[in-house]
């Protein structure tokens, strides 16, 4: 694709499926029936963000399992990873899995699935320049809607960068604990459909347990475990749908609906994922078991308030001196180098 | 026109419920049929939280029954919320938007129209008999939704009405025409369905590079113009070129 004449380029040397680029959403539209996409794992996003100086819901790339290999061109990039713990690596030597560092001139990063964790994020201090599409560069890719030409990212790709800000001269561990988060338990409200089953089934669906199926995308988790019958059938009227709500189709198999989404649909939902907990579904690997636990309204925003005042504290940066050093020493570094973040914004989910 | 309208339901001035899409997200549902008193009470209150949008809100959809409220509980709590809303209903006038009436072109020959057979023959209809009851009937745009510019129908004849699928089936073509559940929408895009597809039109509901990127509005009625696959092939160049080739009169 084409690049602003002046100043650094992220080429992407390969790409597995599933990278696409996103920022917070592409919001206002659903009345038309257009999708918001954004991340699927909104914290992680607004986390490599952050440690980089941006705003937190600036366009970065999300890599999916499938992973990525960038260079720099014209100059080097100040960048950050954060996101499921994925195996890095910058020309060979191991990275630890939420990092920042300067990606200089040639320097070729390497990024891949790694023990767990379905997505992570790439993102470059300053503004990736693409053409916005309804105000927004969030890629849907079934629609062919923002990113690069509606697309998935694949070798070749040139992405040209604005930049803003100085950059910090080094590399370094991103402390970011709250992206440690087991699945066991996923927080719900129920409704807005749960009237149409019986108690039992509520019983039943929150008991579980529940396995991620391999029918999974940036769209919908299908899961696997007790098949739920429905009191009333499974024809409603069509009406909205909010990221995180779990539709119950006619075979009984609950569906979670994620970032790309249909704005609207017909089948009954259930109970409705908290937005704290739909990052931590998201990045959720084929066959991992958890539950359904119900919550309520207020709950569910506690949990937002407690993670909006995690971000607001800024993001850590720990030093990594010496390059050659193995990454499980680095990590083992205690050495502050201070706050890099700004303020997010009031909240990161629709 | 009006499809099933319940009982309870039928008066225009009965409270509507407030149902939890999680908690960023709030469905004022004023009732659960296709029912055009429902859904022009869903639009004037569509109306007039968009002409003064409480702090906090962020997004109003419209759909057939209920208005989706998306919100930033960390700004507006789900009480204040409610209580907006409940003062807008009490008070809200009718609906009162600028309906067209359009027709489109549709091909409802099998090589386009996928499932037909297999829809007429749970409807225990032949094909020719689905497709010209389908072709008759005059449509109002409950919503839109789904996919970019794809409009939601309602006055599907009664013979018409099929159950959707158990599970969804492989995408279908952009244009399709889809039956399912007693609704009808035409799809601008491939998506995988569970609807049946019973008919293909040439148009394009949405398209980025005109001037109206959406072509049809919540409110409008529609109708469909039985087309042969000839036809269909012929207008679809047109579309390809820029034409528009739906027909709007004032309704």
């Amino acid at each position: 694709m084409m690049v602003a004449a002046s100043g650094a380029i992220i080429r992407v040397l390969s790409a597995g499926p599933g990278t696409t680029l996103q920022d917070a959403g592409r919001h206002g539209y659903l009345r038309y029936g257009v999708t918001a996409a954004g991340p699927m794992d909104s914290l992680a996003h607004a986390t490599a963000n952050l440690a980089v100086g941006n705003p937190a819901g600036s366009t970065a790339l999300e890599v999916s399992v499938g992973g990525i290999d960038v260079t720099a061109e014209s100059g080097s990039l100040r960048v950050a990873i954060a996101g499921g713990e994925f195996a890095l690596s910058l020309d060979g030597r191991p990275l630890p899995p939420a990092v920042a560092l300067n990606l200089e001139d040639g320097a070729v990063l390497k990024i891949r699935g790694g023990r767990s964790g379905s997505w992570c994020y790439l993102a470059v201090a300053g503004r990736l320049v693409v053409p916005e599409v309804l105000g927004s560069h969030a890629t849907h890719t079934r629609t062919g809607f923002g990113g690069v030409d509606g697309r998935a990212i694949v070798a070749g790709d040139r992405l040209g960068i604005e930049r803003s800000g100085s950059s910090k001269p080094s590399m370094g561990a991103i402390v970011a604990p709250w992206l440690d988060r087991p699945l066991n338990v996923i927080r719900v409200v129920l409704g807005p459909q749960h009237d149409y089953f019986a108690d039992d089934q509520i019983t039943a669906f929150l008991a579980g347990p529940w396995f991620v199926s391999a029918k999974r995308d940036r769209m919908a988790y299908f899961l696997e475990g007790p098949r739920l019958t429905h009191a009333r059938g499974y024809n409603i009227v069509s009406d909205g749908i909010a990221m995180g709500a779990i539709q119950v189709p006619g075979d009984g198999r609950p569906i979670v609906l994620m970032a790309d989404r249909q704005s609207t649909g017909g089948y009954p939902k259930i109970a409705t994922v908290i937005g704290p907990d739909l990052g931590r579904l998201a990045q959720a690997r084929p066959g991992a078991m958890f539950r359904f636990e119900a919550v309520s309204i207020a709950q569910a925003v506690a949990a937002r308030r407690e993670e909006a005042a995690l971000l607001a504290r800024g993001i850590v940066v720990e030093p990594l001196v010496r390059m050659h050093f193995t990454s499980e020493f680095l990590l083992g570094l205690n050495l502050i180098d201070g706050v890099v973040a700004s303020t997010p914004s009031d909240s990161l989910h629709d | 026109m009006i499809l099933k309208v319940d009982p309870d339901l039928g008066s225009a001035l009965l409270a509507p419920r407030f149902l939890d899409a999680g908690e960023a997200a709030l469905v004022v549902q004023f009732g659960d049929t296709v029912d055009p008193a429902i859904n022009d009470r869903v639009l004037a209150l569509d109306a007039v939280l968009r002409g003064d949008p409480p702090a906090g809100t962020r997004e109003f959809v419209p759909t057939y029954r209920s208005l989706m409220i998306h919100y930033d509980p960390l700004r507006i709590d789900r009480d204040t919320l409610v209580a907006v809303v409940r003062r807008y209903t009490a008070s809200a006038a009718e609906w009162r938007g600028e309906a067209a009436t359009w027709t489109l072109p549709c091909c409802y020959d099998p090589a386009l129209a996928e499932d037909i057979d297999e829809a007429a023959q749970i409807l225990g209809l032949t094909r020719d008999e689905a497709a010209a009851l389908h072709g008759k009937a005059t449509y109002r745009v409950y919503m839109c939704g789904f996919a970019p510019g794809q409009p939601y129908l309602g006055g599907v004849p009664e013979a018409l009405v099929i159950s959707r699928r158990p599970t969804p089936r492989p995408p279908h073509a952009a244009g399709a025409v889809l039956i399912g559940g007693g609704l009808c929408v035409v799809a601008p895009f491939a998506m995988p369905t569970g609807w049946y597809v019973i008919g293909r039109t040439p148009e394009r509901l949405y398209a980025a590079e005109r001037k109206d990127a959406f072509l049809i509005q919540a409110g409008d009625y529609l109708r469909f113009n039985p087309i042969d696959l000839a036809t269909f092939c012929d207008l679809e160049q047109r579309v390809a070129s820029g034409e528009i080739v739906a027909r709007k009169s004032a309704a």
